[in-house]
This record gives C-alpha cells, structure tokens and sequence, in this order.
C-alpha cells in the first residue's frame, strides 16, 4: 500500500502550470477516458490541433468562460510508489489567499518559472510564502525549455538565480529540474533532447521525496476532541469508560508515558490506546485515538496532551505572523476569536507590528493590514493557549483568527517571528 | 537515531502511515470535529458505498460509544430494493434513528413535479433542505468526494450553505492547516465532506481491508437490461424499455446506486470487492460519466445542482 505526499502547486500567469499539472494527470494514467474526450471535444471547438491538457484542470463555469482559475482545486493522482493529493493554486486572483491555503498543509511546493522570464517579482513572492509556511520542500519546474532549444546554459542561469533567492529567503531544500510541459520533457518521462540534465523528472522527484519528518523526533502532541463516555453503552464493560479522543499532532505516545494537561498543568499516566480496531501499545502521528489516562483529571475538548518531558509554556500573550484574508481591513484593537488546535478563545489584536513586503522580503511600518497583506501582530487572549513557534512546530504554532458575529475565517497565522526567520540572510 | 532507551523507540520501527490508514485518520478527525462543534449534525445516508463508508468511519470515531447523530435519507421512491433493505438492516444493527425525506411525497401533493426525462435526483434538493430545516440540523455530513466531479474538486471539507442552502463558490472560507471553522449564523448551516480526499480506488480498496458489507448490487451478477443512451438500464417498475429498446439478461453490477431510472450498470464479472478493487484500478471511465444520466447533461449539471443545495 502506497504512502501519501501532499502537493502544492504555484507559479505565475502562463508560466504553464495547468498544462504540467494536465501532464501528469494524463502521462501518469490518471486522466479516464470520458474526462480526456471532453478535453478534446472543447480543444477542438476552439479550433486546437491537440487535445490542450490545460484544459483537465478547469472547474468552475465562469473559470471556463474567463480562462482563468479562480479558487484551489485538489486533485488526485497516483503511482504505484505513491498516492498524491496536489492542491491547484491559481497564480494571480486571491494570490495570497490561494497560495497560503495550499502551502499550510503540502510537503512539496511546486513552482513554475518559465526559463524564458527566469526569476520573477511572483517567483520570489511565492518562495517567501513557501519559507513562511515552513513548507518543507520545493521543486522549481523550469518550463518551457523547448523554446530555448534545450539550452543548457539558459537552463543553468535560472536555476542558479532560482538557488540565490530561495536561500535569500531561508529554504534549504530546492530543486529545480528542466521541463518542457507542453512536449513532456522531465514530467514524468525523463527527456532525450537533454542529454546535459541527467536528474530525475519532475515525478521521479515526487516520488523520492521523503514525506515530513519522522514523528518520534517530535514531542508529543494531543489536542482533545472530545470525552467519550459511552454510559449507556449496552456493553456493560464501558459503563465507567472515560476517553480523551483527538488525532495526534506531533510525536508519538505509549501505555505508561507520563504526560501533562495543559492548560491546568496536571500531570498523569497513559493507561491504554484505544481504537475501534483494538488497543495499541503505541501510536504516532497523525493517527486518529482515543487515550484513557490513569487518574480521573478533568478535561475536556480544548485541552493539549503533551509529554512531561516536554512541556510548553501557556500563554495569553502571542506575537504571531498572519496572512490577513478577510475583505476588510484589520485595525488594532479589533476582537476575534482564534481557534488552536481544539481550542478556541476570545483575542484582541493589540498591535500590528509592521507588513510584509513579499518582493523585498522584508518589515515595513504599517498600521493596518489589507486583504492578503502578510504582516506581524501581537494579541493578546482572554485565556491561555500552549502557542509554540511555528518555525518549530506546524502543528502547535499554527492558528485561525475568526470573526466572532459572522463566522468567517479572517487569517492565516503562525506564532513568532516567521519573517524574520525567513528574511534573515 | 543512536541512543536508545526504554523512553525511545526503536529506530527500526517505521512511523508511517499508509494511505488509507492517513484517510481514515483524518476522516475521524473531521466527524470528531463535527460533534464536538455542532449541536445538531445528521448524516446523510442512501446505502451507497460512499455513505456507508462515511458511516463505518463515524463508528470508529466514537467507539465505543455509539454514534450521536441520526442518519438521513433523501429518497426519491425510485429506489433499488436491496438498497431499502441494506439501509433498514444497517441502521437496526447500529442502533440509530432513520429520518426519511421522500420526493414521492412531494410529488403526490404536487409541490414538485415528475421530470420530463423521468429523472428523480435533481428533485431531491427541495426534500433535502427542507429537512435540515425541519430538524433544525446544523452540520450534514455528506459522502461527497473531490476527485469525482470538476466543481467537487473545488468544494471545502467544511462547507457553508446560506439560509436558502445554497453554495456560492466564489466565496467560500480558505480552509488551512487542519483547522476547519465551522462557525455559522443561525439559518446557516455546513456541509460537511469527510471523503474529500478520497478516490473511488480509496473507497473500494478500504471497504476489502474493513470487510464492509454493502448492497449486493455493487457485485456482479445476472440481470435483465436494455440499453439507453449507452447505459445499461435495469428493467422494472422505474424503468422500461420503449420501442426498439431489446431487453436480455447480463451479468452486470453496478458502480453507484440511486434513482433505478437513471442509474446504469456496467458489464462485469467482479464478483467480490477483490476483482471490483482490480476492475476500478483498470477502469478508464469515471463512475459518474459511466453511469449516471444526469451528470452528462452538460459540463456544468453538477455545478448547478451544488449552487441550488444539492448533496
Ligand atoms: N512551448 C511551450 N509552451 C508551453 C509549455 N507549457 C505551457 N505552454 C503554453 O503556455 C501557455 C500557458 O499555459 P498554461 O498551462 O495555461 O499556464 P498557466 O496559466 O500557468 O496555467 C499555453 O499556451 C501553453 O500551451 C511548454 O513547456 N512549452
């Protein structure tokens, strides 16, 4: 049974993402007979001599009537090594937004350039977004070598041009392959018009990569769901059953560990694992439980779980960077609600404490955040939260700011500094 | 790793889940969500593979207490015998509470009307939404996968529906990181999706490993058909041949169950989910394009439908 890797994909205006995303669709067998028939039926309609592989990833009706991809799309493909979930991100409407969204849950990010255009304002701000959300690693697709004639040195200039400013912006893992999406160049089939690039293709590339990091290098994480407490259970051994469900965050959790509750800070033992399928011995991330612990703590929906050996501090104070998607502006002294792990509070923005300038990588004054800015915040909660650096933790450093009346998600956010982080030489 | 004592795991040991094992993670995790957050959730539930699926994922997620929330059935009068069969014999055994939403109904005191193509599933909108209303439900879990439709594929996990339950796919919520907001205003309520990222391939290869029971109709066997708009249609009181329709016998299953009228079974000799699970992974047509009369419409059926409140 294969494993899974999430993707991402980015990349600027017809740098050719839709067509290498059709590509491997189509070239790894994923495309049915009646999905690729109406591909060619429209290519034809418009008067196209070949089927236009763009074409399998247009969704919605008014993204076909303007040629343009509006919201993100998922799609699924596989190989007999791997199964893969790719979140389409369109490149230009709701950029921010788009691209945030696709990178806050993908091991792999890949970009487009077009070796034509090399290094691009877009290219540099979609590697900052993908150093921001600590995605942990890159793949730049350098597109269109066939009409650069499969030059190498061309090839070789972006691709060092893409290394300097990925390590500019703090990303260690990036690989770049040459491409030509529209021929099928190094998509999935490696390509004989290159004999200089002896790499693997784009596929080959996706297939090796190693999915995020082991779970037992991480301390243990547990968000509680919810109590289960089957009392009226017809089964008589659970009447007094008491279990703490949730999916593990990060590392991995035994029969016997001592753990501690945040945020009352009791301590207790793990006294079994359950599962529908049985009990278990041990369990990692991200698995699905439900954990019973030795004494009778009071706890609830909200609370963390983590290991003793690795206790992290409850605060109620939280200076977070935040990608800003609502319409309106963010001001300080606005009330939101944020939402970590289980846990949802009351918050104040206090301060904005400046705006990302994508292109410069770097902090401007600011006192307001627009829709899509990126920019630093410091909050304040109306209770406490286990908030831990994303740069550390995906899991436990990631939050949502919500609008408490009408419910909608108003920002993407991560605890700390992330921009100095990714500005930092 | 090179310490090892009893605190640490063997380095031997690999941490990884597979695929399905990460899918029914994450489903779990988003049914949990669910309760805990909604005060009124239900689960839509026909017999098909899908929702039983859905299904069998909300019992694990609660074990061992039983699931809290009662299922729903949108029917549309036309259905498949062994299907009615399968859902009363599922819900008895589990111990939960059946509400049924009847098109017929509808149709018999004339607020909806037959179509002209005979077609039942856009008619179940109307029934559907009326009983979320009803039964004041504020979450409805739905079986509903990405990789079966183009505007599904652009469809969140958690999915907002306004008071006149409909979906406006211009404006939906970024979802991130596995933070899913399900805040709503009253009259609102959500979709849920917990297959969003499931394949057909998932679904079958998951119902082998769990040995799901599911409607005898998803496996082979002997039927009389005719052929209609290059679908086998099985013949019955929902369905019958017309002038230069000829009916035979064949042996044929079908990929997705719903109104008998418009629902077509393929040719196939898969008699268990091991030779379904091989037939799917060599299968070069999606389950909707093969069999289901409605969604070929037009490029954009399913889009529409989605918009007004369909599932
Ligand atoms: N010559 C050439 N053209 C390409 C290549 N990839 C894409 N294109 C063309 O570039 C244009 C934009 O491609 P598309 O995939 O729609 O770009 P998107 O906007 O990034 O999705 C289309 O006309 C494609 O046919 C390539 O590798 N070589």
């Amino acid at each position: 049974m294969p494993t899974l890797l999430r993707l991402a994909t980015a990349g600027s205006v017809d740098d050719g993402k839709s067509t290498l995303v059709g590509r491997l669709l189509y070239d790894s067998k994923s495309v049915l007979a009646d999905q690729f028939d109406a591909v060619e039926r429209v290519s034809r309609d418009r008067g196209l001599e070949s089927a236009d592989l763009a074409l399998l990833t247009d969704g919605l009706r008014s993204e076909r009537e303007q040629g343009i991809t509006i919201d993100v799309a998922y799609r699924y493909f596989a190989t007999a090594e791997r199964s893969f979930i790719l979140a389409d991100c369109p490149g230009h409407v709701q950029y921010t937004r788009n691209t945030v969204t696709g990178a806050s849950t993908a091991d792999v990010v890949v970009l487009l350039v077009d070796v034509r255009k090399g290094v691009q304002e877009q290219t540099r701000r979609h590697l900052a977004v993908a150093s921001l959300l600590r995605v942990p690693h890159v793949l730049v697709v350098v597109n269109k070598v066939d009409l650069v004639d499969y030059d190498e040195a061309t090839y070789d200039q972006v691709a060092a041009q893409v290394q300097q400013t990925a390590s500019s912006l703090g990303l260690s893992d990036v690989t770049t392959v040459p491409v030509s999406a529209l021929v099928g160049d190094n998509v999935v089939e490696p390509s004989g018009r290159m004999p200089w690039y002896t790499g693997p293709t784009v596929l080959g590339l996706l297939e090796r990569i190693e999915a995020v990091g082991a779970p037992h290098s991480e301390p243990l994480r547990f968000p509680v769901q919810l109590v289960i407490r089957p009392q009226s259970a017809a089964d008589e051994r659970f009447r007094d059953y008491r279990g703490y469900a949730g999916q593990i965050a990060s590392g991995l959790v035994r029969v016997g560990d001592e753990v501690t509750v945040l945020p009352s800070g009791r301590t207790s033992t793990v006294a079994g694992i359950d599962t529908a399928d049985g009990e278990l011995t041990e369990a990692f991330a991200p698995q699905s439980v439900t954990l019973r612990l030795d004494d009778d703590v009071d706890i609830s929906r909200g609370d963390l779980i983590v290991t003793s050996r690795s206790v992290p501090a409850v605060t109620q104070d939280v200076e977070g960077t935040v990608a800003w998607l609502a319409e309106h502006r963010l001001v300080p002294r606005t009330k939101v609600l944020l939402k970590h792990g289980t846990r949802t509070v009351q918050a104040m923005v206090q301060a904005i404490g400046g705006r990302l300038d994508l292109d410069e990588a770097r902090l401007r004054a600011a006192d307001s955040l627009e829709l899509n800015d990126i920019g630093h915040v410091t909050l304040r909660l109306a209770s406490g939260i286990a908030a831990e650096e994303y740069l550390h933790s995906r899991a436990g450093g990631s939050f949502l700011l919500v609008d408490a009346q009408e419910g909608t998600t108003l920002a993407a956010g991560m605890v700390g500094d992330a921009l100095l982080a990714t500005a930092a030489p | 790793m090179t310490v090892t004592d009893d605190a640490q795991p063997s380095a031997a040991t690999e941490y990884r889940l597979d695929q399905l094992q990460w899918l029914e993670s994450e489903s779990v995790h988003i049914i949990r969500e669910v309760v805990a957050e909604f005060e009124r959730p239900v689960l839509l539930f026909s017999g098909g593979k899908d929702s039983v699926v859905m299904l069998h994922l909300a019992t694990k997620a609660f074990w061992p207490a039983p699931v809290p929330f009662p299922v729903l059935h949108v029917d549309t009068g036309h259905n498949f015998p062994e299907v009615l069969a399968y859902r009363d014999a599922t819900v008895e055994r589990l111990g939960l509470r059946l509400e049924v939403a009847s098109v017929q109904d509808y149709i018999d005191d004339g607020r909806l009307r037959e179509r002209a193509d005979g077609t039942r599933n856009p008619l179940q909108t109307q029934p559907l939404l009326d009983a979320i209303v009803e039964h004041r439900f504020d979450a409805v879990f739905g079986g509903g996968r990405r990789d079966e439709e183009k505007a599904r594929a652009k469809e969140r996990v958690f999915s907002l529906r306004d008071e006149f339950g409909q979906w406006d796919p211009r404006n939906q919520r970024p979802e991130l990181w596995n933070l899913y907001n399900g805040r709503h205003r009253p009259g609102e309520h959500v979709r849920v999706f917990p297959l969003s990222n499931w394949t057909e391939l998932d679904v079958w290869q998951y119902i082998g490993r769990e040995g799901i029971e599911l409607p005898s109709l998803y496996y082979a066997h002997k039927r009389e058909v005719f052929e209609r708009d290059g679908m086998l249609l099985s013949v019955g009181e929902f369905a019958t041949p017309r002038a230069g329709e000829t009916v035979s016998t064949r042996q044929v299953r079908y990929r997705t169950v719903g109104d008998m009228s418009c629902t077509g079974a393929v040719e196939s000799d898969a008699a268990d989910v091991t030779d379904v699970i091989a037939e799917v992974a060599a299968t070069r047509v999606t389950e909707r394009g093969a069999t289901r009369a409605d969604d070929r419409i037009s490029e954009a059926a399913m889009e529409d439908r989605k918009k007004e409140g369909y599932f």
